[in-house]
């Protein structure tokens, strides 16, 4: 049994760590506010960008079609994208996007195609380097970029674009956590390249009318495209930071909750060794007092 | 002229305007054009410029930088690179 000078001490480092997964979770649940809004106010975006593009990919179709749409008519190379946080400390959050990619990748290979891996995000890095180290060929980091905005999606946009382009991938798969609530993250994979278009939308009646595009459609399309990717990466990022806030706060929650716990036993502990201690002393005053 | 116009300018990080408008100018990059109720389907890619909104007597201006413009017969949507509100003159 410790001692009580021991169990003194270890009831205040649990003290001292309550506090800090309190303060954790309350700077959590202030930024998790921030993040859901930023989440939120980005999503019509790449909505409205994801139904212009299946409108017009229905009008595109046949060998006219740009690449990016219709893909490169092979499935040999597959081109893997793994955004999480830099950050950990929020419970299953990083590990659960990981694991899906992981058999993802896993699979692929067993398939036997090409993978490589775009690492986004420390966690997926330091996650994914002990198993796919030489397959990962670009890493991003999160924290490069004080607010997230276009331009911590562009880079990583590039380098995908940049691969396509050089042959070197012809699937590209972007794996994130959608931010569901702020107990539930899931873990999604969406296909960059080709681009999935068909998004179960109706197609705009056009009442008869036909399209007119300026420049051409080609054109439009070809700028379309390549920008659709690095909207649909900021979309995933701020979905994958309102997540990780949100799990954090849970994470840290539970944390308070379980070193509460661990206090109340060991004081509980505490005081009845004291008790015994005091007892066993005054029955040996006690016994002292008698023998004289 | 009952009929309006729907129209939101929608920015990568926020919704910057949604809603129900008489008529809408935009600069696009083979010229400035209008955009009334009922337009026929459209679709063009932006300069950057002023985009200005009519709703009734009122008017808005918006500064664009880049994007797309798409006219359907739901309405006009404007995905832009950048967009934001020109301050009251």
């Amino acid at each position: 049994m410790a001692s009580l000078k021991e169990m003194r001490n270890r009831i205040g480092s649990v003290k001292a760590t309550q506090k800090i997964t309190k303060a954790m979770q309350m700077v959590a649940a202030a930024k998790l506010k921030r993040a859901t809004e930023q989440a939120e106010n980005a999503r019509p975006y790449a909505q409205r960008m994801s139904a212009v593009i299946a409108n017009l990919a229905r009008g595109v179709t046949g060998d006219g079609a740009p690449k990016l749409l219709a893909g490169t008519g092979q499935d040999k190379k597959h081109l893997i994208v793994v955004a999480t946080a830099d950050k950990g400390l929020a419970g299953g959050f990083n590990s659960s996007i990981v694991r899906a990619a992981r058999e993802r990748i896993q699979h692929l290979i067993n398939d036997g195609k090409d993978v490589s891996i775009i690492a986004v995000g420390r966690k997926a890095n330091d996650q994914l380097r002990r198993l796919y180290g030489d397959r990962i060929i670009d890493r991003h980091l999160l924290s490069d970029h004080k607010i997230l905005s276009l331009a911590a999606a562009q880079p990583v946009a590039d380098r995908i674009l940049s691969e396509f382009e050089a042959g070197n991938a012809d699937v590209v798969t972007l794996f994130y956590s959608r931010y569901r609530s702020v107990i539930s993250q899931v873990p999604t994979a969406k296909q960059l390249i080709p681009a999935v278009v068909d998004d179960g939308s109706e197609p705009v009646d056009l009442a008869g009318a036909a399209y007119e595009y300026e420049p051409s459609e080609e054109a439009i399309l070809e700028t379309l495209l390549p920008r659709n990717i690095a909207v649909q990466i900021l979309a995933a990022l701020y979905e994958n930071q309102a997540g990780f806030f949100g799990a954090q706060m849970s994470a840290m929650d539970s944390a308070t909750r379980n070193a509460g716990d661990m206090i109340a036993a060991l004081t509980l502990s505490y005081n009845r060794q004291r008790q015994a201690q005091i007892t066993k002393e005054l029955i040996e005053i006690i016994s002292g007092a008698e023998a004289l | 002229m009952a009929d309006k116009l729907q129209f939101s300018l929608v920015a990568p990080e926020r919704e910057v305007f949604a809603g129900e408008v008489d008529q809408v100018d935009a600069p696009g990059v083979e010229g400035d054009f209008g955009v009334l109720p009922n337009h026929a389907p459209f679709m063009t890619a932006l300069r950057e410029g002023p985009v200005t909104v009519r709703i009734g007597a009122n008017r808005r201006t918006f500064a664009v930088k880049g994007g797309f413009a798409d006219v359907t017969p739901e309405g006009l949507t404007i995905l832009a690179e950048e967009a934001a509100e020109a301050s009251e003159a």
